[in-house]
């Protein structure tokens, strides 16, 4: 049974209305749930979710998963099989008593952008019984021949470098790429034809539409010493504004972090992969090793929930090792 | 004074004679402080190039070799000039520079790791 250990990561007391009544990660994937616009989200534990799990997801619209980071091909001490965990990953998916309508992979699927890599991942993820899976490329995935093998793969029906948007029983989810044409000193980059892409993609959407944006590397400044945030994402968090539900997901930084801004919530997820440290504990951002009993639980324990009336965070340690 | 002039001559002299019959044609020194073209190596470690700064004479080899667990991409600022495939554990490119000026790169997956290589 999960162990909570309360952690108040916002002390600024925001009211979310109602937004976010119940925010929960779990390392190997996340299951949100959109009800009546709002997003919420369980982790996804050993086998079934729990009985109050599935109280969470009561009534919900619909529900999806994100999973991040799978690095398909590495093979370094901090984890030799990536193939094994992603397919724990994809087990628990598949033991989840709601099952997602699809599934979001926020990027580096890959870890060489190798077609062999790719061909792994595909593989493990065509067993997740999930409608669909959308994608959004990391760094590792655009390494060769500009990106054009991610989006012969993952990207058909993409504009630009792979961005596009779709709509589902009325939320609005927008997939961006912030991984391509990195320029000297600086961070993620949407660049400008994708902004204005984004400009024209909400134009005509009501203010009451739920947004979930996803993206590879985070769109807000987790900590830019390590390269972790967007330079541009100002200007599009800023096309979004209007909005009373906007939901940005991330990746990148293989671990749990979020924020939330008025009506905008961030949340990064964990890698299927490796752990990274947390900011600044470290030399580099690399690849975390820890002892190898320990990994299945640093990649799959961690989730938070937002405690309803408490306005605060609780982050809840389930250890499934 | 004359006599200094002739040592010198003397010992370019002799220096350009031993590269001839090395088969090799060495930048002469101009000053003591040059060096002959050379190779030189640039580590990749915790997500940085080490050392940040290197001066080369025209003619030199950089051979940069990743340390690190994660893959990165050695790319001139102009991202034309030179731009490696991506280098994973211990993997090496190296880049010849024949004109002096100063020159500056990145990882072009991880941005924030800059550096530059003056040619002299």
């Amino acid at each position: 049974m999960a162990k909570f250990i309360r952690d108040n990561l916002n002390k600024d007391g925001i009211d979310r209305r109602g937004f976010l009544q119940c925010m929960a990660w779990a390392g190997t994937g996340v299951l949100y749930s959109v009800h009546g616009g709002i997003l919420k989200s369980v982790p996804l534990l050993q086998g079934a979710a729990s009985g109050m799990d599935m109280e969470k997801m009561k009534g919900a619209d619909f529900s999806f998963i994100q999973i991040s980071d799978s690095h398909i091909g590495f093979s370094k001490e901090a984890n030799p099989d990536v193939t094994a965990t992603l397919q724990i990953a994809v087990d628990r998916i598949n033991s989840s008593a709601a099952a997602p309508d699809f599934l979001l992979h926020t990027g580096d699927i890959s870890q060489l952008s190798k077609p062999s890599e790719f061909d792994t991942a595909q593989q493990v993820l065509k067993g997740a019984k999930a409608g669909r899976i959308f994608f959004v490329p990391g760094e590792h995935d655009v390494l060769t021949d500009d990106g054009q093998q991610y989006l012969d793969r993952f990207g058909k029906d993409t504009k630009g470098k792979g961005w596009y948007s779709f709509d589902h029983k009325g939320a609005h989810f927008i997939g961006l790429v912030n991984v391509v044409d990195l320029k000297a000193g600086g961070l993620g980059s949407l660049g400008s034809d994708q902004l204005k892409w984004l400009q024209d993609d909400v134009r005509n959407l009501k203010s009451s539409t739920p947004i979930v944006v996803f993206a590879h590397i985070p769109l807000w400044a987790v900590y830019p010493e390590w390269g972790w945030g967007t330079d541009d994402s100002e200007q599009a968090l800023g096309y979004l504004k209007r909005f009373g539900s906007v939901s940005i997901l991330n990746g990148h930084i293989h671990q749990i972090m979020q924020k939330v801004e008025g009506n905008v919530t961030f949340h990064t997820a964990l890698s299927t992969a490796f752990p990274q440290p947390a900011p600044g504990t470290a030399p580099s951002p690399g690849p975390m090793k820890v002892p190898a009993d320990q990994l299945r639980s640093v990649l799959g324990i961690s989730h938070v929930n937002y405690v309803q009336g408490n306005h605060s965070l609780a982050i809840v340690d389930s250890p499934l090792a | 004074m004359k006599r200094i002039i002739w040592m010198f001559g003397f010992v370019a002299t002799v220096v350009a004679a031993l590269a001839l019959a090395q088969g090799t044609l060495p930048s002469l020194a101009a000053s003591p402080a040059d060096k002959p073209a050379s190779s030189t190596t640039v580590k990749i470690d915790n997500f940085s190039f080490g050392p940040a700064t290197i001066t080369i004479p025209a003619g030199s080899t950089v051979t940069w070799m990743n340390n690190d667990d994660v893959p990165h991409v050695v790319t001139s600022d102009d991202g034309k000039m030179f731009k490696s495939k991506a280098l994973d554990t211990d993997d090496r490119f190296s880049f010849t520079f024949t004109k002096p000026g100063t020159y500056n790169y990145y990882c072009a997956i991880h941005p924030k790791m800059t550096a530059k290589i003056v040619v002299q």
